[in-house]
């Protein structure tokens, strides 16, 4: 600090700066403060005050304002500074308006002037200052004032005007897009400014623009491309190489550009896979502006029309991105896999493990991104395992706007995938007992609605074992105390319509339930109200059943209580509920028809029932009632206002000078009629100089002979490329490269997968990988990957294992080996993780792959329901583990054991039979235990089988 | 496009906010807390990344920088690149560390309108212009100049030196 001799502030202003810092509390800062307000308060309204004193105060002031206290009292001082002439004093004054000041302030008014004048400025920091303040401080009503100075400055001499006018006019268009939409093509000629600066800045308008309306920007794809090629080819100017990478931050722009106008179009898309390819491979990994990059690209590939050696390249990206330590760069690759997964699904599989360790990590931006990722690409196979941890995390965190967003991701994948009305019913149980008081309340009639309806088909068995169910777990919640709202009305509902449909509790009881409800929330009125109703219907249904209604008598005691209610709704309910009980079954039958809650209520909204009472009412002498259109005396005068009012808006403020209305009008029409022919908005001639004009006029006669405007790529090449390079050998390199990629086409996308799988896996192989993992990577992968799993389990088997599988007739022997090996390091149990291949030669005839697939299914379909019988069991490990303790028990058959009895662990064997066995000697194995799962998981990986239980489960059992 | 700049200390205390929509005084603090709440909680070796929606509303993202006692905090929204803006707050700082010569977080406080300068040639309205921080170094050298010559004419000669501006 203090580098260039002091601090041009005074001793005060340091002296305040220190001695907030020096604060112990949040008090004494605002002592401080206010303190200090009392100074500069004192001080400004000093007439005489120098104006290098006034800049200070002025700062001071900005660095109240930013401590969080109120300085409007010297805003207007602010603006005084702008009128200032000394430059300083200016931008000091521009600054602290632009902080201090909104576009809708009173105080604007006093500045749009001199804007107006300072934008005119023939010094240009005078103009950016301006153009600065413009940008901020111009509404919509304003923006006609300054319009016409700044699209003059787009033609400025100085490129750093030129960037910020665009710029401006590009805030215009965000404010009120009707103002300049003549000027919008003003963007596209800034896209051919000579200065790289101009032109990198005008990216920002044009993808926003291009983000609005996609179609009317296909023409400037090449363009585009050609950039693009050539930032690449570093023909800018070397000041905009970062970390050696050339113009990074233009090449990003450019292709979130190439991604929005390549989407879903083949042909735009075809221009630009060339150049796409050429940045994958000479982007710089190592550094982040790289990989930034890098990321970009795998954006734009996974939007434009799907090209197979791109998808290849991008795939290729991903997976170092999801390999990198950086968190950042597993971040990016998380968010570019759920990108990427929307075109080819498979690659997800071979980062599974990567995805699972980020699930896993304690960045908690890391984690949010993966669920993220998860929500993507959740299907009926692995809804489960996704929507358990989901909730798991939403139970963990305290942010509500995350907790209400995960809750209903989940609520929408439960809808969506749920394997059974039961899990179903449980998952939503869950969601609304942990956030139920986040979810929106559409959520809680929406399950309402499921419960009714049932899912769809027409099969009523299971509506109605759905809506038993949930009337078991509802009764059974019941108990637990402070249960949400939200749920609660649920509950209520659901026992109201259906708590006595399947005959298991009675009337008595589930009334008995509504009244505990009713009062252990008795501050809850919607709560009650749902209760009330609930019990009126249960009573309906008893009535038109023809029983015998008894009231129990803390009901009666608590109908007494609405009875009486302050809520006029509450005792509506309370008194409706008394008069349906006095009614006979038919009346009852009729107004409470039992399980009509999905049936369509019309409407009568021209309210013809009333018809009658209005014709009495006419004859009576009433005026008759005339529609709000047809009230012919009254339009005439709201049209009136109307018309008076457009025009107050459109001309309520004058900033034209009324000296020269010639200047004014001159300036405002050049755009549109001159914008098709000439490359300059505004024909300045005194702005333009010698070498400014001299790249125009050549494009400009290019131009001529076509009416619209359109990019000349030559002239954009001309411009930074070396003097040497045409148009022309571009354009014949890029086609060849076209039919180069028609070749790819060709090659199809399977050789391309099954290599990168080879590549990845070879990598990977060395990385140790707790079994937990593993198995939570199965479940949630292996649904997805079945059908792939039989043909590339070859590139899929790490080398401990490999030469298990490698060849049939081999497997044998070298698992003899194995086991010999491992017995000999006393782990002899080990050799059950080769149980699978001993299985497929003991049935030899059928084809052991499929068999075993086919065990697979159903596996998976009962583990939900098995689950809760291992739950006891597996108290340490997921539930998710329950999906492997399923063993079809016809694999495991005589030879198996044989086997096993080969091995030093022959009691247990006998004891449990093969598939317990397995969990047992796996849990006595000690240390290798992780060792042998992990191979056990790979074995599985490759599809063979589900075969060894979790271990963690039976080492509670048996010790 | 960016939605706000701010740079704090870690202590919490608040040393630049410049937001791009306008935002009552009130508001701002509210967030710029918001937002030291979430860096305090991060732990070292984590991303850089976090999901501000619950802060800023729909669509914004969060990439901070730690550098001795400051936090540099970009908020902005999907049209920018999180990677690119790590290196965006890269280039300010490289850029504020050659204006400055070993930058330090009193330099930010007291050259609090040359930071904004600077901040002004990078980002114009919410949006990158200028992303080399040989040229903003360049253009924020020149206004510096012609400021200084706009004083020595405007004021008094002899004290224009004592306080000029970097």
């Amino acid at each position: 600090m203090g580098s260039q001799g002091g601090f041009y502030q005074s001793k005060e202003f340091l002296d305040l700066v220190k001695s907030i810092g020096e604060a112990r509390s949040k008090a004494e800062e605002d002592r401080i403060v206010l303190g200090e307000i009392d100074t500069l308060k004192r001080r400004i309204s000093d007439p005489d005050i120098p104006k290098r004193k006034m800049k200070e105060y002025i700062i001071r002031l900005v660095y109240v304002e930013m401590l969080g206290h109120d300085a409007s009292f010297g805003y207007i001082h602010a603006v005084k500074m702008t009128h200032d002439d000394s430059l300083l004093v200016k931008r000091t004054g521009y600054l602290a308006v632009t902080l201090f000041l909104n576009e809708d302030h009173d105080l604007i008014i006093l500045i749009v002037n001199t804007i107006q004048k300072d934008l005119k400025s023939d010094n240009y920091l005078v103009a950016c200052a301006a153009l600065n303040a413009v940008c901020k401080l111009i509404n919509e009503e304003t923006i006609p004032a300054v319009l016409p100075q700044v699209v003059e400055l787009l033609a400025h001499p100085k490129e750093a005007v030129r960037k910020k006018a665009t710029m401006a006019l590009h805030r215009f268009y965000q404010k009120s897009p009707s103002s300049v939409s003549h000027l919008v093509s003003n963007f596209r000629k800034r896209l051919c400014d000579n200065d790289p600066g101009v032109m990198g800045a005008t990216l920002c308008p044009l993808f926003e623009l291009i983000t609005i309306d996609v179609n009317s920007y296909k023409d400037l794809v090449m363009s585009f491309v050609s950039i693009l090629k050539q930032v690449t080819e570093r023909r800018l100017p070397k000041a905009y190489d970062y970390h050696q990478m050339p113009a990074p931050f233009i090449q990003i722009k450019l292709l979130k550009i190439l991604a929005l106008l390549g989407s879903g179009d083949k042909q735009a898309s075809e221009n630009m896979y060339t150049v796409v390819g050429d940045i994958f491979r000479k982007c710089d990994s190592s550094s982040n502006i790289g990989n930034a990059v890098l990321y970009e690209c795998i954006c734009c590939v996974s939007s434009i029309y799907p090209n197979p050696k791109l998808l290849e390249s991008a795939a290729d990206a991903i997976s170092r991105f999801l390999k990198s330590d950086s968190h950042n760069l597993k971040y990016m690759g998380i968010d570019a896999l759920g990108r990427l997964i929307k075109i080819s699904p498979e690659i997800a599989e071979q980062h599974q493990l990567a995805v699972i360790d980020c699930l896993e990590d304690p960045d908690d931006t890391l984690k949010r991104k993966t669920f993220e990722l998860l929500y993507k690409m959740t299907k009926s196979t692995n809804v489960e395992v996704i929507v358990d941890r989901m909730i798991d995390y939403m139970i963990s965190i305290n942010d509500n706007h995350y907790k209400t967003e995960i809750a209903s991701r989940c609520v929408e994948l439960a809808e969506q995938f749920a394997p059974s009305n039961q899990w179903f019913i449980q998952t939503m149980n869950k969601v609304f007992a942990h956030a139920g008081d986040l979810v929106n309340t559409k959520v809680a009639h929406n399950l309402m609605r499921l419960i009714a309806e049932g899912f769809g088909e027409d099969d009523d068995t299971a509506d109605s074992q759905l809506r038993s169910s949930a009337v078991e777990s509802y009764l059974h919640i019941l108990g637990e105390p402070k249960l949400p709202s939200v749920f609660l009305q649920v509950i209520c509902w659901v026992l109201g319509e259906y708590g006595t449909a399947d005959g298991r509790y009675s009337a008595s009881y589930i009334t008995g339930k509504l009244c505990d409800v009713a009062e252990a929330y008795s501050d809850d009125e919607t709560v009650k109200a749902y209760a009330v109703t609930a019990l009126m219907k249960i009573y309906a249904i008893e009535i038109a059943a023809g029983r015998k209604v008894d009231m129990l008598p803390e009901c009666q005691s608590l109908m007494e209580e609405f009875l009486a209610s302050h809520s006029t709704d509450l005792q509506q309910r309370a008194y409706e509920l008394q008069a349906v009980i006095g009614l006979d079954a038919h009346a009852v039958e009729s107004i409470m028809p039992s399980d009509a809650s999905c049936e369509d209520i019309e409407v009568d909204k021209a309210l013809s029932f009333l018809n009658g009472y209005i014709e009495d009412s006419i004859e009576k002498g009433a005026q008759p009632y005339i529609p709000e259109s047809e009230r012919s005396g009254m339009l005439n005068i709201s049209n009136f206002r109307n018309q008076d009012h457009h025009e107050a808006s459109s001309h309520g403020l004058r900033f034209e000078a009324y000296e020269l209305p010639k200047q004014t009008l001159q300036s405002r029409i050049p755009p549109a009629s001159l914008a098709s022919t000439e490359l300059v908005p505004v024909s300045e001639p005194m702005y333009v100089r010698e070498s400014y004009q001299t790249t125009i006029v050549p494009s400009a006669s290019s131009d001529a002979g076509s009416t619209e405007l359109k990019l000349r790529l030559d002239g954009v090449q001309k411009k930074w490329g070396r003097q040497t390079h045409s148009p022309a050998t571009s354009t014949s390199s890029s086609t060849s490269q076209k039919t180069v990629n028609g070749i790819t086409q060709v090659d199809g996308s399977n050789t391309s997968n099954s290599r990168t799988r080879e590549t990845y896996d070879s990598r990977k192989q060395h990385v140790e990988i707790t079994p937990e993992k593993q198995k939570l990577a199965a479940s949630l992968f292996g649904g997805s990957s079945k059908s792939e799993k039989k043909p590339a389990t070859g590139h899929k088997i790490p080398k401990p294992s490999s030469h298990v599988v490698e060849k049939s007739h081999a497997r044998k022997s070298s698992m003899e080996i194995a086991s010999e090996k491992k017995a000999s390091f006393q782990q002899p149990p080990d050799l059950l993780d080769f149980g699978e291949p001993t299985v497929k030669s003991a049935a030899p005839s059928v084809d052991p792959f499929k068999e075993l697939e086919g065990l697979l299914e159903p596996t998976t379909q009962f583990a939900s329901a098995e689950n809760h019988g291992s739950t006891a069991a597996a108290t340490k490990s997921p539930d998710m583990m329950g999906l492997y303790t399923e063993t079809p028990a016809g694999i495991y058959d005589k030879d198996d054991s044989d086997i096993l009895s080969g091995l030093s662990n022959p009691p247990v064997t006998n004891m449990f039979g093969g598939t317990t066995s397995t969990q047992v000697a796996q849990s006595s194995k000690g240390p290798n235990l992780k060792d042998a799962l992990e191979k056990d998981a790979l074995v599985r990986q490759m599809g063979v089988t589900p075969s060894s239980p979790n271990p963690n489960l039976f080492k509670d059992l048996f010790g | 496009m960016i939605k706000a700049v701010m740079v704090m200390n870690t202590q919490g205390k608040t040393r630049l906010a410049k937001f791009y929509e306008y935002l009552p005084v009130e508001k701002q603090q509210e967030l710029i807390r918001g937002v030291f709440a979430v860096l305090c909680s991060r732990a070292e070796n984590v991303s850089n990344f976090i999901d501000a929606e619950s802060i800023f509303g729909l669509d914004s993202r969060l990439v901070y920088k730690h550098f001795a006692t400051l936090y540099f905090v970009f908020v902005f929204d999907s049209s920018e690149n999180e990677l690119a803006v790590l290196d965006l707050i890269q280039v300010f700082v490289e850029t504020l560390d050659r204006c400055f010569k070993n930058v330090c977080e009193l330099d930010v406080v007291f050259n609090y309108s040359k930071v904004h300068t600077i901040l002004d040639v990078m980002i114009f309205g919410g949006q990158v212009v200028e992303t080399s921080s040989s040229e903003i170094m360049k253009a924020v050298e020149e206004i510096s100049k012609l400021e200084a010559a706009s004083n020595s004419i405007a004021l008094i000669p002899k004290s224009a030196s004592g306080w000029r501006s970097r």
